[in-house]
């Protein structure tokens, strides 16, 4: 059997999306040679980090059968925390602010997790709540104010902005993040039995996994990542509000199906997602290029979707045996 | 004699206010295969999720080589080395076998999952069992079978010692159990303690050295297999004589009802010819994936054929094979299931009065005797054998000319059996005929009045009543 042959049925679809997501940079490479300079893909990459991280921890999620609608709520009311924390106490540097969000996600993503585990309600519902919750705290803590870029402290602005090796932080962070989950999910305990639980959550109680608990680990994570990219969006864009990122939560979840994950559960792997995201990426930014309105952004970004699910139902239609099988 | 490893007395256990283990108690020797034996809520499940650690019991006690033990959850299940093989192969079929072998306890170096020491322990035991699949492909693309094995693969990877078989033959072929008890031998031979729920008294008689028949949630009595008869453990299990587990009425056959002639469809059955007459029950013999089901889905228009003709005086029903995904929808209630393919006579005008469905299914409670709270009880909260009644009721009271029974007793316990058959047989001897797909033989030596037999999708023998014997139908079903 040749190596290819041997592959799982995700690392084949893997291979076939990078191969997709590769002819589509070649063919606006071929259109516009300027799109490949070193300079405008490390933007590229940097108009992408966010998307990256969110759509990872929303894969894990999904992952375990369950969906995250507030991430964006979640990222936008750690955003205005982190704003009005550094307003209050300019000095104070980075870290307690990347501490701060970091604890608040996990907490918002820890409450999704405990409802959905404990209570036994839909993950849907839940986090449609939530995401609710989440923007009216926001406008409560910020009673409807804006904290514009003159309020926030340099160090604040500055982290995500410096550059590295020609990267941004913000991307190298999206890298290291991605890097992690690769990693992670292909060789860590925790993350075999997040599989398994989202796989047959039945099975995986007689295996003694806990499917809720995975679950709530996966919230918790996924809340983690969200509140972490609360302060980064802030900081990258200069400003917070209470409708920073609305609606951010969908074009997540499409770039999770995009990079194939199964809304079912049990199957994804981070490099689907990761790839999902560069594609959405390098759609976004060129469109521009060609001239075309961003609203067609919206419209490929869907026959995209139908077309991944298309395919990948296809190939899970495994070819029923009908006859008995010869001797 | 041999050696308890694992004994269970006086457990006791309940769900809310309903008991379910009254008093049971259960020993399983070392180098043995206890059967257990008992109708469908007589409480071997819930010592199945006992046994696991899925369940605690609320009295009595447990001994594992003589000391009292408390399996707490299902890990400390399998640190005990207990294994379970599930009737519904509780499989990841997004995971590779190597993978379900070893959930939630992988091998692993400095805290990172070592993917190679893991396929090689697996394939090591797969081995061992002459399995025929590796450990890579993803469980999904195993047969049933291949899933038993794979779970018999997962118990004995984690060393267990105490086995047991949920009704793992249910859907197996022949072949397959064959395979399935030679591998249970094997075990036995290396003197690990099996348990071995079945509903099949061949099997048992085959396979197991003990027995232990539980009613109701208490034990009724256990021994040696080589001193009992069938129809003593029937008798154990149902707490009364069961006159007759095939209560065939004479009819004579009239009119023919279906003429099917030389319909193929490709990949499932091929050039399949034969008649049905009023009062006649065709028994449809065949081993699992023989085409059978296939064919009757042709037969009742859910598939088309590609060639061949199906000449039909009268409607056809079909009580499909699986009752709770195909049969029933499990969240309906009684009469809303019975009313579902009566809606055109109940509702003329398409307005529905919840008064005439009640009524409907009331007459069909009370001539199926279908164990209810009433017409309005959702159908998932019924026991399998009353699901089965529900399913055929609602057929019934379309007054079809033909009904297709497809494995219509498979999973249900001996009362229920002998009332589907009681069915079967009173609507023949009202002029219906009945396709009855089976692969219990006892079922259709005992109930058809003609046997086709199936192989490979094609026809292989048609035996009348005097004829059929059940090494002659084994015989055209398997061999060429």
């Amino acid at each position: 059997m040749s190596r290819l042959a041997t592959l799982s049925g995700n690392a084949r679809r893997d291979l076939a999306f990078a191969a997709l997501t590769l002819a589509l940079f070649l063919a606006v490479t071929f259109a516009f040679p300027g799109f490949a300079a070193p300079r405008n893909l490390a933007g590229l990459l940097d108009d992408t980090a966010i998307l990256i991280m969110l759509a990872l921890g929303q894969m894990l999620v999904i992952l375990v059968r369950g969906i995250d609608l507030s991430i964006a709520a979640n990222l936008a009311l750690c955003g205005m925390l982190a704003a009005v924390f550094d307003r209050a106490w300019p000095g104070m540097g980075v870290a307690p602010v990347l501490a701060l969000t970091l604890v608040s996600g996990t907490l918002l993503g820890a409450v999704n997790g405990l409802l959905v585990w404990k209570l036994r309600l839909p993950p849907i519902v839940v986090t449609l709540g939530t995401m609710s919750i989440y923007r009216g705290a926001i406008y409560l803590l910020s009673r409807g104010a804006w904290i514009n870029e003159n309020e926030m402290s340099r160090e604040f602005l500055a982290f995500p902005r410096s550059e590295f090796l020609g990267l941004t932080l913000l991307s190298w962070l999206a890298i290291a993040v991605a890097a992690l989950f690769m990693v992670a999910l292909r060789r860590s305990r925790v993350a075999r039995d997040l599989y398994a639980a989202g796989g047959n959550p039945e099975a995986a109680n007689y295996s003694g996994i806990d499917a809720g608990r995975m679950q709530f680990i996966a919230y918790s994570v996924c809340g983690a990542i969200a509140g972490l990219c609360g302060y980064l969006w802030v900081a990258r864009f200069a400003v917070a509000y209470t409708d920073i990122a609305l609606g951010f939560e969908l074009s997540v979840i499409a770039a999770c199906l995009i990079g194939g994950v199964a809304i079912a559960g049990g199957v994804g792997s981070a490099v689907g997602v990761v790839l999902g995201c560069l594609f959405i990426g390098i759609i976004r930014s060129s469109l521009p290029l060609v001239g075309i309105s961003a609203f067609w952004q919206m419209f490929i970004n869907g026959v995209v979707i139908l077309v991944a699910v298309l395919l990948s139902a296809r190939q899970r239609q495994f070819k029923r045996t009908i006859l008995e099988v010869r001797a | 004699m041999h050696s308890s490893l694992l004994t269970l007395s006086d457990i006791r256990k309940s769900f809310g206010g309903v008991r379910a283990l009254e008093r049971v108690s259960l020993d399983l020797p070392r180098g043995a295969v206890t059967a257990l034996i008992g109708e469908n809520g007589a409480g071997k499940s819930t010592l199945v999720k006992i046994l696991s650690g899925v369940h605690q019991p609320d009295a009595g006690e447990i001994r594992f080589e003589g000391k009292a033990v408390r399996i707490a959850n299902p890990l400390a299940s399998r640190a005990l080395g207990i294994g379970v093989v599930h009737q519904e192969s509780l499989a990841f079929d997004n995971l590779s076998v190597a993978e379900n072998l070893f959930v939630n306890c992988q091998p692993s170096r400095r805290g990172l999952v070592n993917w190679g020491a893991m396929r090689a322990q697996a394939t090591a035991v797969l081995r061992d069992l002459d399995a025929d699949f590796d450990a890579d492909v993803p469980a999904g693309r195993l047969s049933i079978a291949q899933k038993h094995v794979m779970q018999i693969a997962r118990a004995l990877a984690h060393e267990s010692r105490v086995l047991i078989f949920d009704e793992p033959t249910a859907s197996l072929s022949q072949r397959e159990c064959a395979e399935l008890f030679r591998i249970v031998r094997k075990l036995r031979d290396a003197g690990c303690a099996l348990l071995f729920i079945s509903h099949k008294f061949e099997e048992i008689f085959a396979l197991a050295d003990r027995y232990a028949v539980f009613r109701d949630g208490v034990s009724v009595s256990a021994g040696n297999v080589g001193e009992v008869t069938g129809d003593e453990l029937i008798r154990q299990m149902v707490g009364r004589p069961v006159e007759q587990l095939f209560p065939k009425l004479e009819t004579t056959p009239g009119s023919e009802l279906l003429r099917v002639e030389r319909l193929s469809r490709a990949g499932e059955f091929e050039d399949i010819s034969f008649t049905l007459r009023s009062g006649e029950i065709l028994g449809v013999y065949g081993l699992v994936g023989a085409g059978r089901t296939e064919l009757a889905e042709v037969l009742f228009g859910i598939n088309a054929a590609d060639s061949g003709s199906i000449t039909k005086n009268v409607d056809i029903a079909l009580v499909p094979e699986d009752r709770q995904t195909q049969g029933s929808i499990l969240p309906f209630s009684v009469a809303a299931n019975i009313a579902l393919p009566n809606l055109a006579a109940l509702a003329p005008r398409g307005w529905c009065r919840a008064h005439d469905e009640s009524r409907l299914a009331r007459q069909w409670i009370d001539r199926l005797s279908i164990k209810a709270q009433g017409p309005e009880q959702p159908v998932q909260n019924l026991s399998g054998g009353n699901q089965q009644k529900v399913v055929i009721a609602k057929w019934l009271a379309r007054r079809p000319g033909v009904l297709i029974l497809d494995e219509p007793t498979k999973g249900i316990d001996v009362g229920a059996k002998a009332a589907v058959h009681a069915v079967t047989s009173e609507f023949t001897r009202d002029g219906g005929g009945v396709l009855m797909i089976s692969s219990d033989l006892p079922e259709i030596l005992g109930m058809a009045d003609r046997v086709l037999v199936m192989r490979r999708g094609r026809l292989r023998g048609e035996f009348t009543r005097e004829q059929a014997t059940g090494e002659n139908l084994l015989r055209a079903a398997s061999d060429a």
